[in-house]
């Protein structure tokens, strides 16, 4: 990401993180330790389990300190996930799992790469996708960055995207200052392209217009959030939790909203033509 | 077990009579790994679904986005190929690109499901999201990888990287979700390229112009040897063409690579971060596969 956070990544901020505000306001107590915090907790009177991606300045790899997904982050959330596959295997309900999304980059570092952090993050992506087939309902709650490979690993592959609509919330694909290192632009050109290039730009109201998002949850201070501000946001999971059992659980309905049928268009028309052509024979 | 080497002996008149893959474009690609004869390509150029952002910045098109879909038949049986072009913008997935992939893996997931067994083969040469595309180049991404793990269940899943280009970002999560990888010696399977982990953590961290150090670290050979690939073969057609259908002779692997969360698990606890390297790797990796 940016130049910023090459030292951030190895000294993370005293504050909370937003990942671990929300685990806090939403889960309570973790039954796990950072860098992967999980447990389970009620959501409008049945048991969910949350699971956020907190900074660990005791990290064994100097280059997943802070509040991304390397090694350590990738293979714990996958276990955390399998464990709640393995509990409900005979259970008729699944219960829910609610992906806090904090997570501002994977983590970028030789040993990563040589150890493989592309199947770390893989077995993330696999365990989700595999909680989901198995009928748990798995909600992303996006509360601060969801970045790249980051978001990919840890709620890319939830049955219902949700965000709050506050400062710092964003999704994207490289962060903004090497984005626009990249492709050779400067950041003013860059924002200039977000307002014409909707996939490009970094707001998330932006990123509402692509049909991703199930619900943009107005009105909730990120950073410190109220009481009655959690029970916006624990009333706006426990209707994604009841709407994503009532849909498939594959991503089809990203395509279904008026939002995505304008700006993934597309997308939509290359299943319509190719679904056409496989049959031609 | 899961883990198949494919190693060839490298006679004189094997490698005179070697076809190189790494040459080829993607279609000439899709088009060597099918039964002679079979090749069909579904929303081809002539089909001109071309990005609908690269215009708007000034980026000449591509009439198939760089992604090539390619029906056929390997050993008999139906199959697909879905081959990336790295000569179309470093082989970045965009949103057209990466629709085409998902929506393949998604029908041959629904014609499994009904019985009909589609094999699938991907062609990894790509950088990750097409940068210009940004969001809807990754969510296509989670998408591909939501049916590689629904399709998975059905048949193997193969994948190929032969390089030069390589395998990276978002993509590189997706050619761990296979149930079989390929590769060669030029291939490269990371989840951060060089330049990036050097333009981001620093020279210290890694020289990307140290051509040895990069591949000591995830070139095809290392990931072979640490079990990170199922093969590792020569720059031939036949070769990477045996490989292939010797994967899908074998069956899904009871155990799919992205599923072995303890076993990874106890391996990295096992490692020295402080001393960690392509040999120690290798090494501690073999001990603990025994």
């Amino acid at each position: 990401m940016s130049a910023s956070s090459k030292t951030s990544s190895n000294t993370p901020s005293t504050s909370a993180s937003r990942g671990r505000i929300w685990f806090d306001a939403l889960a309570g107590v973790a039954s796990t330790r950072p860098p992967v915090l999980s447990a389970d907790a009620d959501l409008a009177g049945e048991t969910a389990q949350f699971i956020s991606v907190v900074p660990d300045p005791a990290q064994r790899f100097p280059r997943a300190c802070d509040n991304v997904v390397g090694l350590e982050q990738g293979w714990k959330l996958a276990q955390a996930v399998r464990a709640v596959i393995e509990a409900d295997a005979s259970a008729s309900l699944k219960r829910p799992i609610i992906a806090l999304v904090d997570v501002k980059s994977q983590a970028y570092g030789r040993r990563e790469e040589l150890l493989g952090l592309h199947l770390a993050c893989a077995a993330a992506v696999d365990a989700y996708a595999s909680a989901r087939l198995a009928g748990h309902p798995v909600i992303a709650l996006i509360v601060g960055p969801a970045m790249s490979g980051a978001f990919l690993a840890h709620g890319y592959q939830a049955n219902r995207i949700l965000a709050l609509d506050a400062p710092g919330t964003m999704v994207h694909a490289m962060g903004r200052e090497a984005a626009a290192r990249v492709t050779r632009r400067s950041l003013e050109a860059l924002d200039a392209l977000g307002e014409t290039i909707i996939p490009m730009a970094y707001s998330m109201h932006a990123f509402n217009q692509l049909g991703l998002l199930s619900h943009l949850i107005q009105g909730v201070n990120a950073d410190a959030p109220t009481s009655a501000e959690i029970d916006i946001v624990r009333q706006a999971l426990s209707a994604a939790v009841a709407d994503a059992r009532l849909g498939p659980n594959d991503l089809s309905g990203r395509l279904t909203s008026p939002a995505a049928q304008k700006n993934r268009a597309a997308s939509i028309e290359v299943r319509r033509r190719l679904a056409q052509q496989w049959q031609a024979e | 077990m899961s883990q198949t080497e494919v190693l060839y002996a490298s006679t004189y008149e094997a490698i005179l009579a070697r076809q190189s893959f790494i040459e080829l474009g993607a279609r000439e690609r899709a088009r060597a790994l099918l039964d002679v004869g079979s090749f069909r390509e579904l929303l081809g150029p002539f089909d001109h679904l071309e990005s609908p952002w690269l215009p708007l910045q000034g980026i000449v098109c591509q009439a198939d986005d760089g992604a090539v879909i390619a029906k056929g038949r390997l050993d008999g049986e139906p199959a697909v190929v879905l081959a990336i072009e790295s000569a179309f913008q470093g082989g970045s997935i965009g949103e057209v690109s990466g629709a085409k992939i998902a929506a393949t893996l998604e029908l041959v997931l629904r014609e499994c499901e009904a019985g009909r067994t589609v094999r699938p083969v991907i062609l990894f040469e790509t950088g990750g999201v097409r940068l210009q595309e940004a969001n809807l180049g990754l969510a296509a991404i989670a998408e591909i990888q939501a049916a590689i793990v629904a399709l998975r269940r059905h048949v193997p899943v193969v994948g190929v990287i032969a390089g030069m280009v390589g395998c990276f970002g978002g993509m590189s999560l997706a050619a761990a979700l296979c149930s079989y990888l390929i590769i060669t010696k030029q291939g490269r399977l990371g989840m951060n390229g060089p330049e990036v982990i050097e333009q981001e953590a620093g020279v210290e961290e890694l020289n990307a112009s140290d051509r040895r150090l990069i591949w000591s670290l995830i070139g095809g050979e290392q990931r072979a040897a640490t079990g990170l690939v199922d093969g590792l073969v020569e720059d031939d057609v036949a070769q990477i063409a045996a490989a292939v259908r010797a994967a899908f002779a074998q069956g899904r692997p009871t155990q799919a690579r992205s599923e072995r969360v303890a076993h990874y698990l106890d391996l990295l606890a096992r490692v020295d971060p402080a001393a960690i390297d392509g040999a120690a790797m290798r090494q501690l990796w073999n001990q603990e596969s025994l």
